[in-house]
């Protein structure tokens, strides 16, 4: 039987094989900032339930502040300095999580409102703070030399060449100067896709093939904002001499990470099957619009907040048609 | 029969159903004494037939009750009717209710009963009627009476009849072991149900669990045109609507009864018992009672005799009374905890579970809801559990109402699957129980206005007219006294004049009298015997004046 600490327990390990990835082709920033972020987020957590005079392990032990540590360690760029990531946790607990009342009572995903905190508020850091993939490198950093960089001991500059943008930001913009031939020819872009982001992609999405198994998830979020993603590309950005092509926008980046693990955060999304179906595809819509038109590389964080406020809407729009009644039920109760 | 359909959601269930289908069927002992209570079902109480001191025979009738308000009940054996008293009878609430004390004779003698080898040819009205009077009420749990049920689908025109043999609850056997051991008398009752309701198409609707049932049943029903039709293992499959869904690809109306799709459901055991009534004059004195739990060391299904104590069955199935934590009467999803061990096997019991702490743990603290949306996979109603929940607790009724909280069966299948072990059906059923009463002190309310507000309307109208009459009163005496007597009144005399004012008092003080009695009938009960009379003396003299008025008005127009 599931309880809800080994749902948050199956949804953590399932992140494993992404993180494995990460740590392969970018290096050991993310498993310090997984690590660094759980600390956080369960430290905040217990600081706040023993402020509300709440039993501390009791609830400690669902898992969900656990969960949302891993997944801001997963997000945020992975040479992004420790005072940072620390910001993030540390206000997605407070101020997306216990000011609203605790686990189930938040209106927004927790990791996405400190990602998306930071990212308003240190733009630059968020954007620069990119690992490159290690094959570029000369010599890949260690776990020390990575931790130096993190704990802001070591300017990131001294070792030449391991940070940088994304590949979906470098695409961006460069694609208004040149054709996708010279693009790609950056190395950052590898033989396919996005040097190591594909691998990355791919193991998200086992491990989010993995929690729609176990029933964990249902399919519904993950294959309307997938969809909705690919669809917006092949409208709007079919060309890949004038905007990031679809397999692009698909495999680099954390779009699968957004589907499978963030996109489907049970407390923020909608509740029925076809209400998840709206959520999903609207997280798909706006995440193209936001990456393709706006000022920020990726976006995932904003379109999934902005979905968080859709949610209530799409609820008592799409109620399921209950038996024996001939039509389900629409709008706001009166 | 190709594919049944489906229905949305449910979920599957350890079953725990081997342990009881050991053996056959066995017959318990006579216990000590039995208590045979007089209500067993929805409806009325049974007026009681006999008195302490009486002799009764087996299946003689000790309660009687009118068709369509309940049914009889009957001795489970010979003996002395020694009390008629309140018991605890197995019921959530706990409360006692009338049951017919009996001690047995020893002898387990029959009363004569009418055996009928042509059955089948006896009257819809006079089968009915041997129906309501073997006592039987639906076996399958709720126990509504069943020739009243029979008669409800009358109307409707009922094509499609199903038995219900799914027995989708985990641990009992009952309906299991009667369908393996008696698929003849089944079928039977079954082609009279289907006979008495001119149904076109009669389905036995049974989970893919129970291999030997269903193979027994298909034996049996070779060449009668009745359909087994074999259903995926998943709760609660069982439930009627589920049922139906599952069957017939239709939905009851969420307002209606099956019948308003030409459906009718009886359960296999009630189709036994009807087979019993009509063949043989057997009244319904026992039932099919699955014995389990890990508390008793021989679990199995007993013929239990209606009225035996339910410890008595328990003891002789091996009770291990220090390892007992629950004692469930139905299933474990949608049964509920006798308060009383010593309480009575009813019509509709089922199934007996005595359960162990390792059997049946304590729940876990409930945790926040996550919305994880498992529960609402789960439901086979396909609503919202953890909306209901939010607004069930939260005392938002409307809003539960607007999500239909009133279309959960209560069926368990969201709490089951809850990761933060929410008790959901809990809240439902409390918030359930808020709104009825909500609802029955609004109607109470409304009720007392509107008699509020008709009785000053009439009040009111009674006033207007008594001064009306004041005024033409006053008017005619102006007339008289000035001698400008009007055409009418001068045609009719000063004698007319004089017996229609009688007539006029006399109406007034019936009015006046008829007011202050709908007043008392209202403040003061203790006064209403004295102002009827009141009334009927004024009413008897405006009933003179009257008479007296038109013999003039006769009489001065001739
Ligand atoms: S299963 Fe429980 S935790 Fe999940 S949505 Fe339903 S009520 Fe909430
Ligand atoms: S108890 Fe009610 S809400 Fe829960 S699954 Fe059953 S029908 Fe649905």
């Amino acid at each position: 039987m599931l309880t809800t600490g080994r749902i948050m327990q199956w949804v953590i390990a399932a992140t494993l094989p992404g993180l494995l990835a990460l740590t392969l082709f970018f290096g050991w920033g993310n498993l310090i900032n997984v690590v660094w972020c759980t600390l956080v987020a369960m430290g905040t957590e217990a600081l706040i339930l023993a402020l509300r005079k709440r039993p501390v392990t009791f609830f400690l032990s669902d898992g969900s502040a656990a969960l949302t540590g891993v997944l801001l360690g997963l997000a945020l760029p992975p040479l992004l300095p420790w005072w940072i990531s620390l910001i993030a946790a540390a206000s997605a607990i407070l101020l997306a999580k216990q000011l609203y009342g605790g686990l189930g009572s938040n209106l927004f995903n927790p990791a996405m409102v400190g990602y998306a905190l930071v990212l308003i508020s240190f733009p630059e850091a968020m954007t620069t703070n990119w690992a490159q993939p290690l094959a570029l490198l000369d010599e890949a950093p260690g776990l020390l030399d990575t931790l130096a960089i993190i704990a802001s001991l070591a300017e990131p500059a001294t070792i030449d060449g391991i940070t940088g943008a994304t590949p979906l930001d470098v695409y961006k913009h460069e694609i208004g100067s040149r054709l996708a031939s010279t693009v790609t020819a950056d190395p950052i872009f590898g033989d396919g896709i996005a040097r190591g982001w594909e691998w990355v992609n791919l193991a998200f999405l086992a491990g989010g093939l993995f929690l729609i198994r176990l029933k964990i998830i249902t399919w519904h979020i993950p294959a309307s904002f997938l969809g909705a993603l690919t669809l917006m590309t092949l409208l709007f950005g079919y060309d890949p001499d004038q905007s990031v092509p679809v397999q692009m926008h698909l495999f680099a980046g954390a779009t699968m990470l957004c589907a499978f693990f963030i996109a489907t955060d049970p407390v923020s999304a909608a509740t029925s099957n076809k209400g998840k179906l709206w959520y999903g595809a609207g997280i798909g819509i706006l995440l193209y619009i936001i990456r393709a038109w706006g000022s920020y590389p990726d976006a995932v964080a904003f379109a999934v907040l902005l979905m968080n406020f859709a949610v209530p809407f799409i609820d008592y729009y799409t109620r399921p048609r209950t038996y024996g009644h001939r039509k389900p039920e629409r709008g706001l109760p009166s | 029969m190709g594919r049944p359909f489906d229905f949305p959601g449910g979920i599957e269930l350890p079953d725990n159903k081997t342990q009881s289908l050991q053996s056959p069927i066995r017959q318990p002992s006579l216990p000590d004494h039995f208590a045979v209570p007089l209500l067993q079902h929805i409806g009325e109480h049974a007026r009681a037939c006999v008195q302490p001191g009486d002799t009764v025979l087996k299946g003689q009738r000790l309660a009687d009750s009118d068709r369509g308000a309940g049914v009889p009940v009957h001795a489970p054996t010979s003996g002395t009717v020694t009390a008629i008293e309140a018991r605890q009878v197995p019921h959530p609430s706990g409360l006692e209710d009338w049951c017919v004390r009996i001690e047995p004779d020893g002898r387990d003698q029959w009363t004569e009963l009418a055996d009928c080898p042509d059955y089948a040819e006896l009257p819809v009205e006079e089968q009915l009627s041997r129906i309501h009077a073997a006592g039987i009420a639906g076996l399958g749990g709720a126990g509504f009476p069943t020739d009243a049920k029979l008669v409800a689908g009358d109307g409707a025109r009922i094509r499609t009849l199903i038995l219900n043999g799914a027995e989708c609850e985990p641990y009992i056997t009952a309906d299991q072991s009667l369908m393996r051991e008696r698929p003849e008398a089944i079928i039977a009752g079954a082609r009279i149900i289907s006979s008495l309701l001119g149904a076109e198409e009669c389905l036995i609707g049974i989970e893919d669990n129970k291999p030997e049932a269903i193979k027994a049943l298909q034996e049996a029903t070779n060449g009668t045109g009745i359909e087994v039709v074999v259903v995926r293992t998943r709760y609660p499959s069982g439930g009627e609507k589920q049922l139906i869904q599952l069957l017939t690809g239709q939905e009851v109306p969420h307002d209606g009864i099956p019948a308003d799709i030409g459906v009718l459901c009886q359960n296999i055991a009630t189709a036994e018992s009807i087979y019993r009534a009509l063949r043989f004059g057997e009244p319904v004195i026992s039932r099919i009672t699955t014995l389990t739990g890990k508390a008793l060391e021989r679990p199995g299904n007993v013929e239990a005799r209606i009225g035996t104590p339910i410890i008595h069955l328990l003891n002789e199935a091996g009770l291990h009374e220090d390892n007992l934590k629950r004692l469930i009467m139905g299933g474990p999803m949608m049964g509920f905890d006798l308060p009383s061990i010593t309480a009575p096997v009813v019509k509709g019991t089922n199934c007996l579970i005595a359960g162990t702490a390792d059997e049946f743990p304590d729940s876990p603290i409930p945790q926040p809801c996550i919305r994880c949306g498992l529960c609402e996979q789960a439901c086979p109603m396909e609503l919202l559990p953890q909306q209901l929940y939010w607004f069930a607790r939260s005392g938002e009724y409307d809003k539960a109402e607007d999500f239909n909280l009133f279309d959960c069966i209560e069926c368990g299948a969201c709490s089951w699957v809850c990761p933060s072990s929410i008790p959901l059906v809990q809240y439902y059923q409390h918030a359930k129980g808020a709104i009825r009463e909500q609802r029955r002190e609004q109607e109470e309310a409304d009720r007392a206005r509107l008699r509020f507000e008709q009785r000053q309307a009439r009040l009111e109208k009674e006033k207007a007219e008594k001064e009306e009459r004041r005024q033409a009163r006053m008017e005619a005496r102006k007339h008289k006294a000035s001698g400008a007597t009007p055409e009418s009144a001068a045609s009719s005399g000063p004698d007319l004049e004089t017996l229609t004012r009688r007539r006029d008092d006399a109406r007034e003080k019936v009015d006046e009298a008829r007011a202050k009695l709908e007043e008392a009938r209202e403040t003061a009960p203790e006064a209403v015997t004295k102002l009827e009379r009141a009334l009927n003396k004024h009413q008897k003299r405006l009933d003179s004046a009257e008479q007296a008025l038109a013999n003039a008005h006769e009489s001065s127009t001739e």
